[in-house]
């Protein structure tokens, strides 16, 4: 299998250094073509001399990107619900989609077990603290308007993300995969409150068995797009 | 249960972790001034309606109701852009966003059309910097990766990458800088080859096997598919087969799958 794998690897090599030796703009060596300004027509006696108005216009201000945090409730599996807070930056590329990381922080209570057995621990002290990080991939998938009152009208849009990231907790980085679903309440143009709700998998061996553990979240965080 | 005292794991403490916690907040709080910095620059381009009527729709998106007309010869500063939308001002005071194929049709002071940069297919081949995410296998383990790149010309690129492999019997860090060639950078499914050097840390996991944290160099040969989707996104879909330079008799062979998108600027 890894064998075949490999001729068909170098069959691939071949065919693309092929077109490496045919190239001429290896290295910057670029071939593309300037086209020479051409001579003025013969028939033209008269140089127009109009003077071309030269405006500067300022650059538009592009607000493609999101930034803020967010602070809100974890419950890590066995371990109890705790405050989180945490980090979160976005970039829009389409009205629809968007990317965007996040970077957290929680901390892991007792399990029944360690309260029942009084003073037994299962994880030390400083393992309780929990960090995660997410890259997700996000879909506006109901944008809208809501009203306040006759004279108030703000936009909004609930949204839909998925992701991978990694999670440090009780002394190990767990490949971790979350997903979820947000609402976003834009106060101005600009600023946003954002409501979302995640379920962060990952698997965790240790209360004797290997499992998924599902952790959900719920924060409420503000943003500012620039 | 066996005694609790056998599953403690050796605690290490990380004092640093709280550290990049406060440097983050700094960052974003710069950001925050810096926004207000921008806020008080109050210099605006200014367009003028060429086409019959032009449509303030009420929020950046599909579906968002048309509140307020501006007529033919008037102008609308435009205050921002997000993705294909255009927040645009009246004389009055109206604010509305506009999408892309209206701001299309306005003149600007000079009598020109309104220009703005769109990306394209062809800034896909030409596009000097990329940035993406790739998830994949890792010989049996996770990876995630991140990777920048930036092109000398339309087939020759530099790529860093940086990625956490987080498998069952070990994680680890990899680094690596590698260059890219693509034989047919315009075709819109494009083919390339790459070759690079690196560096990988990794770390038996302790409830499993009592190993050493091993560092070592590595080098990679691979190829794979850069795919145009839309404007500047892109999907990037690749093998690499990894040598790594171990300290022992033997070098380790691992191979590697990644799929991911990427966009470029």
């Amino acid at each position: 299998m890894e064998s075949r794998f490999r001729v068909l690897f170098l069959i691939v090599a071949m065919i693309s250094l092929s077109g490496c030796a045919a190239t001429k703009n290896l290295f910057g060596f670029d071939s593309r073509e300037e086209t020479s300004p051409t001579a003025e027509p013969p028939g033209q006696v008269i140089d127009p001399e109009v003077e071309r108005r030269e405006v500067k216009e300022p650059a538009i201000d592009r607000e493609d990107f999101e930034v803020g945090a967010f602070a809100g409730i974890m419950s890590i599996e066995d371990f109890g619900s705790d405050l989180s807070y945490g980090l979160r930056l976005a970039y829009h590329i389409t009205e629809g989609f968007f990317v965007e990381t996040t970077a957290g922080y929680s901390r892991a209570g007792k399990t029944s077990f360690e309260i029942l057995s009084g003073g037994a621990e299962l994880i030390s002290d400083s393992e309780r603290d929990l960090y995660y990080y997410n890259l997700n991939l996000g879909y506006n998938i109901l944008p809208g308007e809501v009203f306040l009152g006759e004279g108030r009208a703000y936009n909004t849009s609930l949204y839909l993300i998925a992701g991978l990231g990694s999670t440090t907790f009780a002394g190990d980085d767990r490949f971790t995969v979350n997903f979820g679903a947000g609402y976003r309440f834009l106060l101005t143009d600009s600023v946003a409150l954002h409501l979302d709700f995640r379920d962060h998998l990952f698997d965790i061996d240790l209360l004797g068995e290997e499992k998924t553990a599902h952790n959900l979240e719920g924060h409420l965080g503000i943003t500012v797009f620039f | 249960m066996s005694e609790p005292s056998t599953t403690i794991i050796p605690s290490t403490p990380q004092p640093t972790k709280s550290a990049w916690f406060g440097y983050a907040a700094a960052v974003v709080l710069q950001v925050f001034l810096g926004a207000a910095v921008f806020a008080a620059d109050d210099e605006l381009r200014t367009v003028t309606v060429a086409d019959p009527y032009l449509e303030m729709h009420t929020g950046p998106g599909r579906g968002y109701p048309v509140f307020h007309v501006v007529d033919r010869g008037e102008s609308v500063d435009v205050v921002m852009q997000r993705t294909d939308w255009y927040l645009v001002r009246t004389d009055n005071g109206k604010e509305g966003w506009v999408d892309r194929e209206q701001m299309e049709l306005t003149l600007q002071p000079d009598g020109e059309q309104f220009s703005f940069e769109r990306a394209s297919i062809e800034d896909f081949t030409n596009a000097r910097w990329e940035t993406g995410i790739l998830a994949g296998d890792f010989g049996g383990a996770n990876i995630i990766s991140l990777y920048g790149s930036y092109s000398m010309n339309p087939n020759i690129s530099f790529e860093l990458w940086g990625s956490q492999i987080l498998g069952n019997f070990s994680n680890g860090w990899m680094a690596n800088a590698n260059v890219v060639h693509e034989a047919w950078p315009e075709w819109r499914i494009s083919p390339f080859f790459t070759l690079g050097t690196g560096y990988i840390h990794t770390e038996p996991k302790s409830t499993i096997v009592q190993g050493e944290d091993r560092s070592d160099q590595i080098g990679h040969v691979g190829g794979g598919f850069r795919i145009y989707a839309t404007r500047r996104f892109l999907l990037r879909a690749e093998y690499k087969s990894y040598v790594v330079f171990t300290s022992r008799d033997e070098n380790e062979e691992v191979e590697e799958w990644k799929v991911g998108f990427a966009f470029f600027f």
